[in-house]
């Protein structure tokens, strides 16, 4: 039996690249750990959703890159995505980091924003750490063979007590469909820190190249120490061959606040996790999706809560529109443990079909263990409602640019929220550009 | 040429289900019309005929403004050649801002790189709402969601004002009404009063009518309209209410569609 045929990697492989990077010793026996787990866990089940049909292995191989001194030097498609990013910078290109770049005024207070290998080895002890502490590598064969592979990604440590101010920036693009495109980011928000990171990931392949499967894996780790808020926006927008895994959790401790905004505008199929841990007394968190099917993508998106913590709140929201012969499955998943008294916990799904062929779910999932809470939930799948769109005509208003209204109504709550304008704009662009016919 | 609005033999059907059984009815510009007519007997099926909702399925008639074929028409088409219906029951959408939505509607009448400026259309947007005494903070709320009976209303006055249509028709724009609003109201469809300009008011009460004089008052039964008059029909109408006209007419039950 040859392990092969179900991991793309092995402890040898694993351990090699990493010691052919300069890799400190104890990254490279995780990466072997990772790469052994792998051969023996399953990959995740999500709910209604047969992953283990996608191409999963197909998670190319690690080519290193050529670094740039601005983002001049890259290709016209990505190159204005950032837009000026004053505060930081980074920018990976297939495997590796290839721009990196902080504010004289973030590195004199002691932030630090880098690419996760180089941390590795300058910041080992923060790194070592907490480095999956938060999606732990045996959790199944996703989370342990991306533990093994992950290369460039992001590390952001801000000190205790420091404030950042405008958002610190990251593009991840992939424009050579064999190169492996997996990162990993861990963010670390000392006590009364306060960050804001936004993410782009995009692709940019010449027509051929879209024939063949990639797998993107993403896993985000973030830490909010007490008192710490972290703000999280992240756009995907990457081509159909593309297949987007993406694991993103955050463990928040007493009185933190954690804000996830994820616009899932990827084109093909979609595995999108987003997750708040909420552990601390006083914790709350925020998640607010997006997302849009259309072909035959197939998605499934989750938000989830888990409340330890007395007195924590959660909120999530998440608005998908689908097309063409779409599917989403949408689960929202609130938990709260026994102790976390006084927790309120509250969710919605809604899932606006514009095709009969399209497919949504919408789930609710509330789990609770603890008499003395919150939680509510409501869900909805459903059409435009020809009732609207009359009305709307009755001004004047043709059918199209009714339906129009309608759904960038449908997305409006979430949008609306993006705390940053520059990624707002962005997602509005795309949103028109995936609506279109 | 003076607008003209002719309703010929107009027949409709929901579900199969005949509501209207022959609708004439001639509107000149200038002229004001009032409907009044017991519940259920088919006056917002007339509004909702005219303007094409899709529910609806006109099976014999025929409708022109100024010549012009509307039941040929979609909705966004009669709409844009100066039909307007105020609905008595405007829908709400969420996501959508009222002034978004009004800029859409303006722009729909507009060829495409003429839209009106946005200075210009909100100070247009803000002094129509001045006159109609509304907050300005409505032109930043989603269109309808959550507003108040009497608040519909007046934004369906506020999209008259601002769309100047040839034909307005006004269904029960006086439900949901208090006094105050109902005199801001009625003065504002007034000051739209103009020769080339004809209106529809469909109302179940003379105190409208107090306000909107009107030149003629149909009365609409069993999906027909059964007699018409001058504004002393209303007032006879508020004071007897309809037992005296199903008398003359030997009708028993005034409903329309019903099993
Ligand atoms: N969508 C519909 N589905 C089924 N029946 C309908 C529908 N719309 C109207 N009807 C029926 O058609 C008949 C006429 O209704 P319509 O709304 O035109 O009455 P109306 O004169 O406007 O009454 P009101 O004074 O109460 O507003 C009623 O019996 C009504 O139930
Ligand atoms: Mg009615």
């Amino acid at each position: 039996m040859s392990t092969q045929l179900t991991t793309p990697v092995n402890r040898q492989s694993a351990e090699a690249l990493s010691r052919s990077k300069g890799e400190p010793d104890w990254l490279g026996a995780l990466r072997a750990k990772g790469a052994e787990l792998a051969e023996t866990l399953e990959w995740p089940k999500p709910q209604k959703t047969r992953i283990d049909r996608w191409n999963l292995n197909a998670i190319g191989v690690y080519k290193p890159q050529t670094t740039v001194s601005s983002t001049d030097e890259l290709p016209e498609a990505v190159r204005n995505l950032s837009g000026e990013a004053p505060a930081g910078l980074i920018v990976q290109r297939n495997s590796g980091v290839v721009l990196k770049q902080l504010s004289a005024e973030l590195q004199a207070k002691g932030v630090l924003f880098t690419d996760l290998e180089t941390a590795s080895r300058e910041h080992a002890d923060l790194v070592q750490k907490h480095l999956n502490t938060v999606v732990a590598q045996d959790e199944n064969k996703l989370t342990a063979l991306h533990s093994a592979v992950w290369s460039g990604g992001v590390f952001i440590y801000v000190p205790k007590n420091v404030e950042v101010e405008l958002p610190l920036q990251a593009l991840f693009f992939s424009d050579d469909v064999e190169a492996s495109f997996s990162r990993h980011v861990l963010i670390i928000a000392d006590s009364h820190s306060k960050v804001t990171y936004v993410e782009n990931v995009v692709t940019d392949y010449s027509d051929t190249a879209e024939a063949q499967s990639l797998v993107q894996q993403a896993v985000v780790e973030v830490i909010v120490k007490p008192g710490a808020q972290v703000r999280f926006a992240a756009v995907h927008h990457m081509a159909e061959n593309v297949i987007d895994l993406t694991t993103r959790r955050a463990l928040i401790e007493n009185d933190g606040r954690m804000e996830w905004v994820i616009g899932d505008l990827h084109d093909g199929h979609t595995l999108s996790d987003t997750q708040s841990l909420l552990k601390g007394n006083g914790s709350t968190s925020d998640a607010k999706v997006i997302s849009i099917g259309k072909n035959k993508q197939q998605m499934n998106l989750t938000t989830g809560a888990v409340h330890f913590g007395r007195s924590s709140e959660s909120g999530m929201v998440t608005r998908a529109v689908m097309k063409d012969q779409a599917t989403a499955i949408i689960n929202g998943i609130t938990k709260i443990e026994k102790g976390a008294t006084k927790a309120n916990g509250q969710q919605t799904e809604k899932v606006l079909m514009l095709s009969p062929k399209a497919r949504g779910d919408a789930n609710p999932i509330l789990l609770i263990d603890e008499d003395d809470v919150k939680a509510g939930h409501a869900a909805s799948v459903g059409q435009v409602n020809p009732e609207q769109v009359y009305y709307l005509m009755s001004r004047g208003i043709s059918k199209q640019e009714a339906e129009r209204l309608i759904i960038h109504g449908f997305l409006a709550p979430v949008v609306s929220e993006i705390p940053i304008k520059a990624v707002r704009e962005q997602l509005q662009q795309l949103l028109e550009r995936k609506l279109e016919v | 040429m003076a607008t003209q609005f002719v309703i010929d033999g107009l027949k409709a059907a929901i579900e199969n289900k005949e509501i209207l059984k022959g609708i004439n009815l001639e509107i000149k510009g200038g002229e004001v019309h009032a409907i009044m007519g017991p519940n259920g007997t088919g006056k917002s099926t007339l509004a909702s005929a005219l303007m094409g909702h899709p529910k609806y399925e006109v099976t014999s008639g025929a409708v022109t403004l100024d010549g012009e074929d509307v039941l040929d028409m979609a909705t966004d088409e009669r709409a844009r050649a100066g039909l307007f219906l105020a609905m008595q029951y405007p829908s709400e959408i969420a996501g959508v801002t009222n002034s978004d939505f009004l800029r859409s509607a303006i722009n729909a009448r507009r060829e495409e790189g003429k839209e009106i400026s946005l200075i210009k259309f909100i100070r247009q947007m803000e002094s129509k709402m001045k006159e109609l005494e509304m907050n300005p903070e409505f032109a930043h709320r989603y269109l309808n969601e959550g507003f108040s009976g009497g608040e519909k209303k007046r934004n369906e006055i506020l999209q008259m004002l601002l769309l100047e249509p040839k034909i307005v028709v006004l269904d029960e724009i006086d439900s949901g009404l208090d006094i105050d609003a109902l005199k801001i109201v009625a003065a504002g469809v007034n000051a739209m009063r103009s020769e080339d300009r004809g209106f529809l008011i469909i109302t179940h009460y003379q105190r409208l009518l107090g306000y909107i004089k009107p030149d003629f008052v149909h009365v609409m039964m069993q999906g027909r309209i059964v007699k018409s008059g001058g504004p002393e029909l209303a007032e006879r109408l508020e004071s007897e209410g309809y037992d005296w006209v199903k008398e003359e007419l030997g009708i028993v039950d005034e409903t329309v569609g019903q099993v």
